[in-house]
């Protein structure tokens, strides 16, 4: 069998998202960010909805995601990507309009622009990436950093008395009436993504509901910041931030009880 | 003959952004602009044209909405006063980073800090040279008038798209309260999503198939790449001080001595101008309509005419420099303030211009 064979069609098995680029991703080996663009650009190409979705990217390490994903881009100032993210849906109710931000520029400098158009029950999707730390500039403390945790700007492990203790946004934001559905996911084993991939999905298809903000939470792991293996890395996150951060859907406004 | 209204300059604004045909507005309120959203609420453009009108919760989102929306090739614009205009710097930064249209209406008030809400010019330093960070300039127009309040707004969209940069609309307390007649000009409808295709082919429309993705980001990592950017830019502010710079004058033509002023103390000085005449004094009256581009070259000329230059403004003297800049020694070049909300009455400075004149 030479290489040629192996690459029949129907021997194919699995095959990168039509619309993930061919750019090589900057994210390090082990990191979630990947894994989700590959979902995030899954779930667009299975809805058929290319043309008519804008993305939003954040600051930090995720600025970048312009480059993987094959959709209308506008890269936003640190945190304020739902303010973009609300223009733009409001210019244009039919489209499809997501922000991908992480735990610093949604949950630190953006908290006034998210809680306000989660308030304002904006229909957009909202991809938070919570993994407890600045990536980007070299792995500080995050508002979602778990007590006792190490990071560049808490050397001795993050102190409540001196830090102040870690923000839990999601069920914050659950009590807001302009919100329709509020998760948790991740995506540290194949199950765990399977799941991601459906909660995304479902967000995509909320926000042209006109019933207010959808917002999928991912717990992810940091292996670079967090100074692990990726493997490490996904054990830590899941005996670590589970506990603080635990899976599963928070609300979901169209769920017969 | 085109219907004139009576209106405060501030309501002019929002009537000319509904007229000519703005997509959106995103504002916060602080005196002495509120006039401008309470109208387009009161007015209801929605229902009309179209236009989305929405309070947000900061300037800081005001800006950032403005840019959302610019994102997407549409005419749309905010407006604020002095404090919230510092709060906008950030992303008025971003804005000109991403070249991306809009037009900002800057009410001035007095500073620094909260200063107060009485008028004032101070912000011409902040609004002219930057603001925000990074190499860029913004066109800044500085109405004089109800009517200028209403005119600028679509000539500031027409240069924002034109240039695609972002235009400010420099006026103050005063030019926001006071109540003029207005003539409507004809109406303009908004644009279509295929004329914004046309107009915008960079915007954030939806990737159709025929065409790469568009992505609207201020961000270059590369040095190399980084220095082209800012030299594309430094040449399209090149291109704009050749091409826009816009000013009157008043009795200019045989001044032996003239005053530059903008926005309401140009109105002022048109009295002090006519005082001086009566008088048998040579006095005239230059008053920039772009502060960015600022008339330079017409300053550099009348220099080399007039025995002295006097720039009046309700600061404690920003646009003296240019004028100085632009004199370039020629001739004396003196200035005369107010401060804090106080305004100068046409007797006081021709007294300050006699003193500085050496004239009795």
């Amino acid at each position: 069998m030479n290489i040629e064979d192996i690459k029949k069609p129907e021997n194919i098995v699995y095959k990168k998202s039509a619309l993930l680029t061919d750019t090589p991703m900057h994210y390090c080996p082990g990191c979630s960010h990947g894994t989700v663009h590959k979902l995030v650009a899954e779930v667009i190409e299975e809805m058929g909805i290319q043309e008519e979705t804008i993305a939003i990217s954040p600051v930090g390490c995720s600025v970048f995601a312009y480059n993987y994903i094959d959709v209308d881009w506008q890269q936003a100032a640190h945190g304020r990507a739902p303010a973009l993210a609300t223009a733009t849906k409001r210019l244009m109710p039919e489209k499809y309009v997501f922000t991908y931000q992480g735990d610093g520029d949604l949950a630190s400098i953006g908290t006034a622009e998210i809680i306000h158009a989660c308030s304002r029950g904006e229909n957009i999707v909202v991809i938070f990436i919570n993994n407890g730390i600045y990536g980007m500039t070299g792995g500080q403390m995050a508002p979602t950093t778990l007590l006792g945790m190490k990071t560049a700007t808490t050397p001795y492990g993050r102190d409540a008395k001196l830090n102040g203790f870690p923000l839990v946004l999601a069920p914050m934001i659950a009590q807001l009436d302009g919100t329709a559905f509020i998760t948790r996911q991740a995506v540290h084993t194949a199950a765990a993504a399977r799941k991601a991939k459906a909660a995304i999905k479902k967000a995509f298809e909320y926000s042209q509901k006109g019933i207010g903000l959808s917002f999928v939470e991912i717990v992810s792991t940091c292996n670079s910041g967090w100074k692990m293996s990726p493997v490490a890395a996904n054990k830590w996150m899941v005996e670590n931030m589970f506990p603080k951060y635990p899976l599963g859907d928070i609300k979901d406004v169209l769920k017969q009880e | 003959m085109a219907e004139k209204i009576l209106m405060k300059g501030n309501e002019a604004i929002a009537i000319s952004a509904i007229r000519n045909g703005a997509d959106g507005y995103f504002g916060y309120p602080i005196t002495p602009q509120s006039e401008v959203m309470e109208t387009l609420m009161k007015e209801r453009p929605w229902l009309t044209t179209g236009m989305v009108v929405l309070q947000a919760e900061s300037e800081t989102s005001s800006i950032n909405m403005v840019y959302g929306g610019a994102c997407c090739g549409k005419k749309v614009m905010t407006s604020s006063s002095s404090p919230g205009i510092s709060l906008m710097c950030e992303g008025i930064s971003y804005l000109a980073g991403a070249e991306l249209p809009c037009v900002v209406v800057n009410c001035q008030r007095g500073g620094p800090g909260l200063g107060t809400i009485q008028a004032s010019q101070s912000d011409y330093n902040q609004c002219v040279k930057g603001g925000g960070h990074g190499d860029y300039n913004a066109i800044v127009l500085a109405p004089a008038s109800a009517q200028d309040m209403y005119d600028h707004v679509d000539l500031g969209f027409d240069l924002a798209f034109k240039y695609r940069t972002p235009v400010i609309i420099l006026a103050d307390g005063i030019i926001g309260q006071m109540m003029e007649k207005v003539e409507l000009r004809e109406e303009k409808p908004r644009m279509t999503a295929e004329q914004i295709r046309e107009i915008a082919p960079w915007a954030t429309t939806g990737k159709p198939k025929d065409r790469q993705y568009n992505v609207i980001t201020s961000l270059a990592m590369e040095s190399d790449v980084h220095e082209k950017f800012n030299q594309k830019l430094g040449a399209k502010y090149a291109q704009i001080r050749e091409n826009e710079v816009r000013y009157e004058t008043y009795m200019a033509d045989d001044a032996e001595y003239i005053f530059v002023a903008f926005g309401c103390s140009s109105r002022i000085c048109e009295a002090v101008v006519d005082i001086l005449r009566e008088e048998g004094i040579k006095a005239g009256l230059l008053r920039p309509v772009t502060l960015f581009p600022f008339p330079t070259v017409k300053l550099a000329e009348l220099s080399e005419k007039v025995k002295s230059m006097m720039s009046i403004e309700l600061n404690m003297g920003q646009m003296v420099d240019d004028v100085r800049l632009a004199v370039n020694g020629k001739c004396p070049v003196g200035f005369y303030g107010r401060q804090g909300g106080n305004i100068f009455t046409p007797e006081e400075i021709v007294a300050e211009f006699k003193k500085f004149n050496n004239l009795k």
